[in-house]
């Protein structure tokens, strides 16, 4: 993108003015086509594609009145809370009520700065990708924190309390997984971490070595609890907390919230992605650069989504963990594998400084085995259950 | 050891369970939804399946009604009016009014058990939407009718039998438990 604009500049389509409103101009046009034209879709849809999964999880049909199988059901949703009245507490803390769902939205918009979507399609490739990208999620934190305490309401704020204990905690494993292949890459820089995989799967990060393998799976875990997915979504628990710290909002401040914690989903696929699943190689079929960005974008895209499906699958399968049980995972169980992973990881690259292409094929098969067992599960509990099938995704 | 045993088994148990409890969800990804989108309409209308005892709007059949204001009188919410005039010539009462309040109606069945004939009752009917809350008054009376007066040995007209018969049927469903059709017998 720096690329473009710095031609445009060369070409002297900006002459005279100042280069530094040109080069903000450009930021705030792209973070608006990004938000308008990706993200507020992306994540519309993505609401309205978990209320469909998880109804067939449980045998129900799910939202298929507005449009075509219920497709503009976010359109709706969202013209509703546009026109919803916007209501204030009055014993609420005005301004950091009205502030707290701009932060978190915030931080999670600002991690697509990073999100490689190609190998021209970033916004700006920092040499510190991942540590911009830990510190800037901890932007949620603060908003979540804010929204509870200026609700001046106990289940308010019990739930942006918990909701705190949880990111902070998770950020750990998540942390050192992704430091694992920040080993392995020798770089923070997400491209620089992309291109030091393949388009093959056994040459992504994911199968790198045993410790990678298993980081994947830590980071997806700690990824689902930072964003305060089930079954770590004890900060918004219904049965306990009403709400959480949304409790007191309403109207487009409500869905501020909801739409930063679905497109959340996506950013959690896209980074696993990037670090474990090769990003956006893709195998050299093509020399044209806009078809290849195509081609890449649409790997990428399916990559990621392919998690986004996988998390709401969890949320249909998995129940809600208790506030104990939540801290005993992340501290006693989660916390000791990443560090075991990261120690492993450090030896193996001692060891083979390159590393080992024959154990990266064998953690493929291995990877294919686990696939195939869980296949030879779900085939077992559809022929057990004897249900009607259909397999059409509408009704 | 046994608690590094322990901790070890958390963790191959946490993970198996995890496995085979994704695995119950993925197939159930490809079963038929067992539940039907309320507006999609199935070959019989919805109201046909319900069963006798199903509590929908309240419904009168003023033909087999005695204008005894049971129901009226053990309304709690009061959503039942009545109005009975007597003509000052032939001593013949007459309904003037049978308004029942569908908005306030809670469908607690109290007046269709105190009802001796069964001619207030509920309907299978539960689609009352309407744009305005006055829709929801029904009114039962559109001009001024007789009492009902319950015949010593059965009654003769044929038209009103058929009528008297489905009044029993919904007395002995919804009101009288003892008959088998109800939930449940006193006892003691």
């Amino acid at each position: 993108m720096q690329q473009l604009l710095n031609q445009l500049i060369q070409e002297g389509y900006f002459h005279g003015a100042p280069m530094e409103l040109v080069y903000a101009g450009f930021m705030l046009l792209a973070a608006f086509v990004v938000l308008s034209f990706f993200v507020a879709p992306l994540a519309g849809i993505t609401s309205w594609l978990e209320r469909r999964v998880w109804a067939r999880i449980q045998s129900r049909v799910g939202p298929n009145r507005v449009g075509p199988q219920g497709i503009l059901q976010w359109l709706a949703d969202g013209i509703k809370n546009l026109l919803k009245e916007d209501i204030i507490p009055t014993a609420a803390d005005r301004r950091l009520f009205a502030l707290a769902p701009y932060v978190v939205f915030a931080g999670f918009f600002a991690t697509f700065v990073v999100i490689p979507f190609g190998s021209q399609l970033i916004v700006a490739d920092l040499n510190i990708g991942i540590l911009y990208l830990l510190a800037i999620t901890s932007l949620v934190v603060v908003g979540i924190l804010m929204a509870g305490w200026s609700s001046n309401n106990k289940w308010s704020l019990l739930g942006g309390m918990r909701s705190a204990a949880q990111i902070v905690s998770y950020e750990i494993p998540a942390g050192l997984s992704l430091l694992t292949i920040v080993f392995a890459a020798g770089t923070m820089s997400m491209q620089g971490i992309i291109t030091a995989q393949g388009w093959a799967p056994w040459n992504w990060f994911l199968f790198y070595n045993p410790f990678t393998f298993v980081a994947f799976f830590l980071y997806f875990t700690a990824a689902l609890a930072e964003g305060n997915r089930t079954p770590f979504d004890i900060p918004e628990a219904e049965s306990e907390l009403v709400a959480g710290y949304v409790t007191e909002y309403s109207g487009m401040r409500f869905l501020f919230f909801f739409f930063a914690e679905w497109g959340n989903l996506y950013v959690i696929g896209a980074i696993a992605t990037t670090l474990f699943l090769g990003g956006w190689q893709i195998p050299p079929v093509t020399d044209h650069p806009i078809l290849a960005g195509v081609l890449q974008f649409i790997v990428f895209f399916l990559k990621a989504y392919l998690w986004v499906f996988v998390a709401m699958w969890v949320r249909g399968t998995l129940p809600r963990v208790r506030v104990d049980q939540l801290m005993s995972l992340c501290w006693k169980y989660m916390v000791p594998l990443a560090f075991i992973c990261l120690l492993g990881t450090a030896a193996w690259m001692v060891i083979w400084p390159q590393g080992n292409r024959l154990a990266s094929f064998l953690m493929f098969l291995i990877g294919l085995g686990i696939l195939g067992l869980f296949l030879k599960r779900v085939s077992f509990q559809i022929r057990h259950a004897r249900p009607v099938l259909y397999l059409k995704p509408y009704i | 050891m046994s608690a590094v045993g322990e901790y070890v088994r958390d963790i191959t148990e946490t993970v198996t369970t995890v496995f085979e409890g994704m695995a119950v969800t993925f197939s159930h990804l490809v079963r038929r939804p067992m539940t039907i989108q309320y507006p999609d309409r199935i070959p019989k209308p919805v109201q046909e399946t319900l069963p006798l005892r199903y509590r929908g709007i309240l419904e009168v059949d003023m033909d087999i009604c005695t204008g005894c204001l049971a129901c009226e009188r053990v309304c709690p919410i009061s959503c039942i009016t009545i109005g009975i005039e007597t003509s000052k010539e032939t001593k013949q009462r007459t309904f003037t009014h049978f308004d029942i309040d569908i908005c306030k109606c809670m469908y607690c069945g109290l007046c269709a058990e105190a009802c001796p004939t069964g001619s207030i009752r509920h309907s299978q009917e539960f689609e009352g939407a309407c744009y305005n809350p006055a829709g929801l008054v029904r009114h039962f009376v559109t001009e001024p009718v007789p009492l009902y007066k319950p015949k010593k040995g059965g009654e003769t007209d044929p038209t009103l039998a058929e009528k008297v018969e489905t009044g029993l049927k919904y007395l002995d469903e919804f009101a009288s438990p003892e008959k088998g059709g109800g939930a449940g017998t006193e006892e003691g």
